[in-house]
């Protein structure tokens, strides 16, 4: 097959995975000065996938898109710097508080205005919200078939894409007709590098939210060169209805966030008996780390 | 109609532990909604399905028998569980947090528009007052659930949409049998009223799922022996606390090459890294090979009769003792104060 429309759906995250002891602070609250915002783990397994399909098939084009802040545009530009080709940040105060179903209406939406395309490619699950929710969602809201958890696509022929699933217990081969929706398992391969060339030719690209915190004379650069705009899209871009956005739209409520981590964090001596046994399996029940 | 459902797996012929975990907790949830009980199972041959079900409390079970439905697929599966929540209406569907209750869920969740909590390892019932408006809201699902890398748990509501969707992980709910003698309805589900043609574009070429397996890197609590636990026999006190907790077993090199577990249960350098929310290690020393694979571990309780043992310096209880004494406590607390 040749030239492929590919588009990835890739989030920035905090680092939630080496989470050390300084990443809460004393109130229990998240010290998010101490986590990193990072490409979502599994969205650069999603990204290889992407490159991969690209390297065996000449004028693959692969679009990156994130809905965030307006520094998301990072993760933009660290899959440019690997080999997609662009990217669009979905942003807008309106997008706040989205839950899953909000975001992959968003998301869907921006993916129709990029069609017609032949993949969308997700991560399985993000680090932060962790529901892996989005990706079969979107799939729904485009009316496509998905295959989630995938491992490695296995071929092409013709219109048809044969793809190795990673289950719990085993995998699982499975073809599907294009277009249609793949989420990408840890378990596939790790992403490249970055490659030399492109972190040349993209290291400048920037949004337009970018642009307002530098001093930087970029607006002649991308007059120059248009393949550094970062593009990005606010609700109206994508013809989005607010009302289905932000916590409008989303049914789910965060009613209460309680902390796991102890506060101070000591370590604690206890005896065999068994006071301090039944004390330590309550306190245990109480602050969910058990039951 | 505004009942409890459960959706439930089939393996190998038999329904999942999963959902039978999931149909004890509906059961509780239902008598305490005063509504009824209601699986939903899809698949091949499955004279047998609701004797195995009804045990569980299922006042209703939809068998849709068909086979183009097993194995499982998400198209012609979330279209015949959409018409039947269309049209029956549940107030609570729950899910396994499994490869398939994840792939089909959101999508019904979706089309139907309503709110799905991930991997939820509480469910209960409450009332809530929204702070803006006080409206008042009564017998909502609290969904609870850890995000943010297990660093947080978050409590989820869903106050305006139906049904209320939740997915829970193996292990974290109680199998319980209602009674062997309880009777349900069993109604036969015609699929073709939802199949489309389309729902089968996905062609399944090969499958190979395993028995059974080990899996400690994604286990939420791990209870861990060294050689201070003695014996293979002794073992069994670790895998009854993982029974009750809901987590799984592994071990440091020394147990592995004192025959007392197998290597794929083998926390280290030379075996798995794991990172779960509880790591409970018993009878480890806490050599630096070992802690390479535990110490990203969210809570570690050491128990070592031994109070020096380096373990205890990355603890965060240290239980001074026998374990063979202290684990069957724990056992009994952790069972009396959970009910
Ligand atoms: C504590 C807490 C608990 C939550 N619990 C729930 C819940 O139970 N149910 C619920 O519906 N919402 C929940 N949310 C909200 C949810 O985290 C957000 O809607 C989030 O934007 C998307 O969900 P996720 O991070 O779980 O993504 P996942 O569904 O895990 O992401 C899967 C893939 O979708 C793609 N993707 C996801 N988000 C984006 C994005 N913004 N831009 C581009 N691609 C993306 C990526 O490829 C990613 O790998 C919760 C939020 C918090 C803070
Ligand atoms: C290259 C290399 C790689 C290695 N890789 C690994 C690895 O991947 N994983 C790994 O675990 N090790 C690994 N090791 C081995 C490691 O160095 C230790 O030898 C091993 O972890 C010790 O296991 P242990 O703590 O179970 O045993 P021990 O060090 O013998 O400790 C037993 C502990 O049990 C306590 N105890 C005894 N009886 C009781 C009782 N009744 N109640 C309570 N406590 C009791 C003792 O006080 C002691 O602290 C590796 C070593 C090398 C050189």
């Amino acid at each position: 097959m040749k030239g492929l429309k590919i588009i990835v759906l890739a989030k920035q995250v905090p680092d939630t995975r080496n989470v050390g002891r300084d990443a809460m602070k004393a109130d229990g609250t998240v010290n998010r000065a101490a986590l990193p915002a990072i490409f979502n783990p599994e969205d650069l397994n999603a990204l290889e996938l992407a490159l991969r399909i690209k390297d065996n098939n000449p004028g693959t084009t692969i679009t990156v898109l994130t809905m965030g802040p307006g520094r998301a545009a990072e993760i933009i530009r660290e899959a440019m710097y690997r080999g997609a080709d662009k990217g669009y940040v979905i942003t807008d105060r309106k997008f706040a508080g989205s839950d899953t179903l909000a975001t992959s209406y968003a998301l869907a939406l921006a993916v129709k205005k990029l069609a017609p395309f032949h993949i969308v490619i997700a991560g399985r699950q993000a680090i932060d919200g962790d529901t892996a929710q989005v990706g079969p969602q979107v799939a729904e809201k485009l009316g496509l078939p998905q295959i989630t958890y995938a491992e490695e696509i296995l071929s092409f022929r013709k219109e048809e894409i044969t793809v190795k699933r990673r289950l719990e217990r085993g995998v699982e081969t499975v073809s599907a007709p294009m277009p249609l929706v793949i989420t990408v398992h840890s378990s596939a391969p790790e992403c490249r590098a970055r490659h030399a060339k492109y972190t040349i030719k993209y290291k400048r690209a920037r949004s337009l939210s970018e642009l307002q915190d530098t001093s930087e004379d970029y607006l002649q650069l991308q007059k120059d060169r248009p393949y550094l705009v970062i593009q990005e899209w606010s609700v109206d871009d994508i013809g989005a209805d607010v009302e289905q956005l932000g916590l409008s739209g989303s049914p789910t409520k965060v009613r209460k966030i309680e902390n796991v981590v102890f506060a101070g964090r000591e370590s604690r001596l206890l005896s065999s008996s068994d006071d301090d046994i039944e004390d330590l399996m309550k306190e245990l029940i109480t602050n969910h780390t058990v039951g | 109609m505004h009942n409890i459902f459960v959706y439930c797996e089939i393996e190998d012929g038999q329904i999942a532990e999963v959902s039978l975990e999931l149909l004890s907790k509906g059961r509780f949830l239902a008598n305490r909604l005063k509504c009824k009980l209601e699986a939903v199972v899809l698949g091949d041959k499955l004279d047998n399905i609701g004797k195995q079900i009804m045990p569980y409390g299922a006042d209703v079970i939809h068998i849709a028998d068909d086979k183009r439905l097993y194995p499982y697929m998400t198209l012609p599966h979330s279209a015949i569980v959409k018409g039947i929540f269309e049209e029956e209406k549940p107030q609570i569907g729950l899910f396994g947090a499994t490869s398939i209750g994840r792939d089909l869920a959101p999508r019904i969740a979706s089309a139907l528009k309503c709110g799905l909590t991930a991997d939820c390892t509480a469910l209960e019932i409450g009332n809530h007052t929204e702070n803006k408006t006080k409206k008042e809201y009564r017998d909502l699902l609290y969904q609870i659930r850890p995000a943010f890398g297990g660093n947080i748990i978050a409590t989820i509501i869903n106050p305006d949409t139906r049904p209320q969707l939740a997915t829970v992980r193996e292990g974290v709910m109680k199998k319980e049998m209602l009674s062997p003698d309880h009777k349900g309805v069993v109604k036969n589900v015609d699929p073709g009223k939802w199949l489309k043609d389309e729902d089968f574009v996905i062609r399944i070429i090969e499958r190979h799922i395993e028995s059974r397996k080990v899996n400690i890197k994604n286990a939420g609590i791990i209870v861990s022996g060294g050689y201070g636990v003695g014996s293979r026999e002794n073992f069994q006190l670790l895998y009854d606390l993982a029974g009750v907790l809901g987590g799984e077993v592994a071990g440091s090199r020394a147990a592995v090459d004192g025959g007392f577990i197998d290597h794929e249960r083998q926390v280290g350098q030379t075996g798995v890294t794991v990172r779960p929310k509880l790591y409970i290690a018993c009878g480890i020393s806490g050599q630096i090979q070992h802690r390479a694979g535990m110490d990203q571990s969210a809570i570690i309780i050491s128990i070592n009769n031994d109070p020096d043992a380096p373990i205890n310096q990355i603890a965060d209880y240290t239980i001074i003792g026998d374990l063979t004494e202290i684990i069957p406590k724990m056992i009994k607390y952790y069972q009396k104060n959970t009910k």
